[in-house]
């Protein structure tokens, strides 16, 4: 009985138990990015190509999995947010550059690296949120004001050691060095209205229970919500403002993909890196996720063009990714997630 | 087979237990250096950091982890005693109405994952739960500025939701020493003078102090290696920032150093146990099959009996299950899609798997240690099984590294050789989130088989050898049958944890491949807890059936059954 389990086993397992390099039609990708975000755009490509795309998702620990797999690693491409753990992959040195006429067409300068190691495929706002019922118009207009004494207690955001607000506080240091960005993030701190908890839905949820006034989110949450029956609700509570840091304009990181140092299906790999930036795969990233088009020329979703246009911040993602430590440092002397208390 | 004869009889020799290299000792040594691999590699990253931030951890966030993760376990220990304890002590000594409901059902909630536990209070008891909204509804409040409502998500809610979900490791343990002890102690006991409750205390709770001791410190360890439910309630532990120091920000040594910190408590908790099972000087000698008598409940006392069986299961089990149900059937259509059957039979088939090699293996272990009675066998074992206390994500990188050396070095050489390419033989295969399964619940195993073995009197293998059996044949002849209750129950517990598991397959698996666990994590991240229940219901039920097969197995383990059986 258990010989004929095992043998069933080996059977059922035995696909699963290679993972040998290059076949014929095929891209492997390892996805910090939820499958249901990047299936469509996958099932998309495989229709236009007959390239089949095999992903591996997990939220944490890809770069050591590649790292560890070295030379024989089935990865072609890596896709993740945020641009700071793009760094950590070029780092590690397990990127290749590669350069197409296409890609850099698509991808502006600003959002790509110079030498071709990684390609941005969408941007994404931090914004604030403010409560409809009590903040008028205007009471907060940037990422400075979250420190102002009157919002005592009626701050919302995620935790402080979360990658989103890493990146952020990555850029306020870009602009004012690091002991003003300890004294900024002190200053939030002192205005929250509860530890920092859930994620950046969660914030929104809390200014229509009443526990804050204004809250930091990415600006797809607002899309997701609104498409969500239960959390409609939750969104027609907040209004959005597009805040400036110092003075600039809105602070944007990216999602994006780099090619592995050694991807196996390197021609099929660049295929599907030219699909995601083409005019096609931007405009359906766009109208599924709600994410900015990296393609200036391509529009975004009807809600996001609603929101109009708003100035970016200027700090470059090279600087936010640098200053990715330091600003760890910072949230841990300052003891951000700790809450309100003060120390 | 004369080796083992004559090695078996050093070891009897007290006192000149030469170390010889048998096959048990090898074997041992072997499955030791292996499954103590990943957390080797952890403990190389931790001293040897590239980046030194230890002295920055120390000085902000270390001392605050350190507080409320002692904070945590001391919650849970506490609740999970008291729940397991007094439950476990209801349903074999007393009768009180839904006794025989109450004695299975106590184990329910251990097939529930805290973390969808975690999720459906926090969707209950928020602002706009129904429970808030009905509140409000009474009293004319509008906003949380209006009144007082505890924080679900917070240190409390953590110890509430992880003692309901981990008691049944207190209350299975607490429960079968229950049953071993003949009734004829506690009639001893009384006959003495004392009254229940004092045969209780001073009999019973005495015996039962070992059993209880394990099922806390598993619990214990269950508890420092969880993510998703101290993640969820914004506590701040040294798991969660052990994850975000290596995961989010990607300092490999400062996250292993502070994975060094856990492993010293769970050194700490492995020695606690040690101590407590090295007391046990107690042993039943009677070898009468009796039937155990137990004492009728009536009025308050009954009331209160049926409250403190019915109260844990309704939290920890009904009303979660209910809730999943609701959207389950709700929600039916966004759920079930053409990739969950597939999920699900992966689940089975490694689940069932992993809970066959690791009880194959932790009985090697314990019967090897038994075999050779050698202290370093026994300490080799026990650090094998740390594995069990490490969060699961840190224990599949400790994977990752061994097998990409091994493969690697397989490929390098066969392309030397003969200028073929291996490619990767185990990373990235079922075979590595197998092995992960293994190391992770092999204490387990290890633990309940190594228990199971120490109630088989040493007359027993005596007997054996007087068939002229070897150590082997003496195993599966004479041991095998008495401990097969253990086997069982070291099975089930693995097999449901299996099926629970989710960071070390989310990071070890192959390319498009899910298993329940996996599947029913892509929603609940985003906290979409209906798209996500049909799947976790799945992993329940999965977890149920061989629940109630365990308390059954566990019922008929009786050692006056056991004797009747040899």
């Amino acid at each position: 009985m258990k010989y004929r389990l095992l043998a069933a086993a080996a059977l059922m397992a035995a696909p699963m138990t290679t993972t040998t390099a290059a076949s014929a039609a095929e891209v492997n990708v390892y996805s910090y990015r939820q499958a249901v975000l990047v299936q469509p755009l996958f099932d998309a490509f495989t229709k236009d190509t007959g390239v089949k795309v095999n992903v591996v998702f997990a939220n944490k620990g890809l770069i050591k999995r590649l790292q560890a797999e070295g030379r024989n690693s089935p990865a072609d491409l890596v896709f993740t947010v945020d641009v700071a753990r793009m760094s950590d992959i070029v780092n590690a040195g397990l990127a290749q550059p590669v350069k197409t006429a296409a890609l850099e067409k698509a991808v502006p300068a600003e959002y790509r690296d110079a030498t071709g190691l990684w390609y941005g495929l969408t941007l994404r706002a931090r914004l604030l949120y403010t409560s409809k019922d009590r903040v008028s118009k205007g009471a907060i207009t940037s990422y400075e004001d979250l420190t102002d004494p009157k919002w005592r207690g009626k701050v919302c955001t995620r935790k402080g050691d979360h990658a989103y607000n890493i990146a952020l506080l990555s850029a306020v240091i870009g602009h004012y060095g690091e002991a003003k960005a300890t004294e900024w993030l002190r200053g939030v701190k002192a205005n929250l209205a509860r530890k920092p908890q859930g994620n950046d839905r969660a914030q929104v949820k809390a200014i229509m229970e009443g526990v804050c006034d204004v809250a930091v989110g990415n600006h797809y949450y607002m899309a997701l919500m609104l498409k969500n029956e239960k959390q409609k609700p939750w969104a027609a509570s907040a209004n959005i403002v597009f805040p400036t840091l110092a003075g600039k304009g809105t602070h944007m990181n990216v999602s994006g993909v780099m090619m592995t140092k050694h991807a196996p299906n390197k021609a099929n790999a660049i295929k599907l890196m030219e699909f995601l930036t083409s005019k096609k795969a931007q405009g359906l990233y766009a109208n599924v996720n709600n994410e900015y088009p990296i393609d200036p020329n391509v529009k975004a979703s009807p809600l996001l063009e609603s929101w109009g246009k708003f100035p970016r911040d200027t700090v470059s993602l090279d600087t936010i990714s640098k200053n990715r430590a330091t600003a760890l440092k910072i949230v841990n002397t300052v003891g951000y997630n700790d809450g309100p208390v003060t120390n | 087979m004369t080796g083992f004869q004559t090695s078996t009889d050093n070891a009897r020799a007290r006192g000149t237990r030469r170390f010889r290299l048998d096959p048990w000792t090898a074997g041992a040594f072997v499955i030791t250096a292996i499954v103590a691999l990943p957390i080797l590699t952890v403990l190389a990253a931790a001293f040897f950091p590239t980046e030194n931030i230890w002295p920055h951890l120390w000085e902000t966030v270390l001392p605050g982890y350190i507080i409320s993760t002692l904070e945590l376990m001391a919650g849970v220990a506490a609740g999970t005693i008291l729940i397991g304890v007094s439950a476990a002590w209801l349903v074999t000594t007393c009768v009180f109405p839904g006794r025989r409901i109450f004695e299975w059902a106590l184990v329910l909630p251990l097939a529930m994952p805290s973390y969808v536990v975690a999720y459906v209070y926090t969707d209950i008891l928020e602002y706009a739960g129904p429970v808030q909204v009905m509140l409000r509804d009474i009293f004319g409040w509008t906003t949380s500025r209006d009144y007082w409502f505890p924080e679900i998500r917070s240190l409390g809610g953590a110890i509430v939701v992880m003692t309901m979900t981990l008691y049944p490791y207190v209350y299975l343990l607490a429960r079968s020493a229950f049953l071993e002890q003949s009734s004829g102690v506690g009639e001893a006991a009384r006959t003495l003078g004392c009254s229940p409750w004092a045969a209780f205390r001073r009999v019973s709770l005495p015996m039962a102090r070992p059993s209880i001791v394990v099922g806390v410190a598993l619990v214990l360890m269950e508890t420092l290696n969880d993510f998703g439910t101290v993640d969820f309630f914004a506590v701040q532990t040294l798991t969660t920032g052990m994850f975000n120091v290596w995961l989010v920000m990607n300092n490999t040594g400062g996250g292993a150093q502070i994975a060094v910190v856990m492993l010293i408590f769970v050194i700490f908790l492995l020695v606690a146990e040690r101590v407590a099972r090295r007391k046990r000087g107690y042993h039943d000698t009677s070898t009468r099959p009796r039937r155990p008598v137990r004492f009728e409940l009536r009025g308050g006392r009954m009331a209160l009996a049926i409250l403190v069986c019915a109260i844990p299961i309704l939290i920890g089990f009904v009303v979660p299950a209910g809730l999943l149900i609701s959207y389950a059937i709700e929600f039916y259509d966004v759920s079930l899609n053409n990739r969950f059957p597939q999920a699900a039979f992966n689940s089975i088939l490694l689940a069932g798997l992993a809970a066959g090699v690791a009880v194959v293996i932790g009985l090697f272990l314990a019967y090897a240690v038994r075999l050779r009675k050698s202290t370093l066998l026994r300490n080799l074992a026990r650090f094998a099984s740390l594995g069990y206390a490490v969060p699961g994500a840190v224990l599949a990188i400790g994977i990752l590294f061994p097998f990409g050396a091994v493969d690697n070095a397989v490929d390098g050489f066969m392309r030397g050789a003969f200028g073929i390419s291996t490619g990767l033989i185990l990373s990235g295969t079922i075979v590595a989130v197998l092995f992960a399964y293994v190391v992770r619940f092999l204490a387990l195993a290890y633990g309940t088989l190594e228990a199971g073995l120490g109630r088989v009197t040493p007359h027993m293998d005596d007997a054996a050898r007087t068939l002229k059996h070897g150590p082997a044949q003496a195993l599966i002849k004479v041991n095998l049958p008495i401990i097969r209750g253990s086997m069982m129950t070291a099975a089930i517990l693995i097999f449901v944890d299996c099926m629970k598991e989710l960071p070390a397959t989310l990071l070890l698996r192959p390319f498009n491949f899910d298993t329940l666990a996996t599947y029913v994590y892509q929603f609940a991240s985003d906290e979409m807890l209906e798209e996500c229940a049909l799947g976790a219901l799945t992993i329940v039920a999965a977890g149920v059936i061989p629940v109630i097969l365990l308390t059954r197995v566990m019922g008929r383990n009786r050692p006056d059954q056991e004797i009747s059986v040899v």
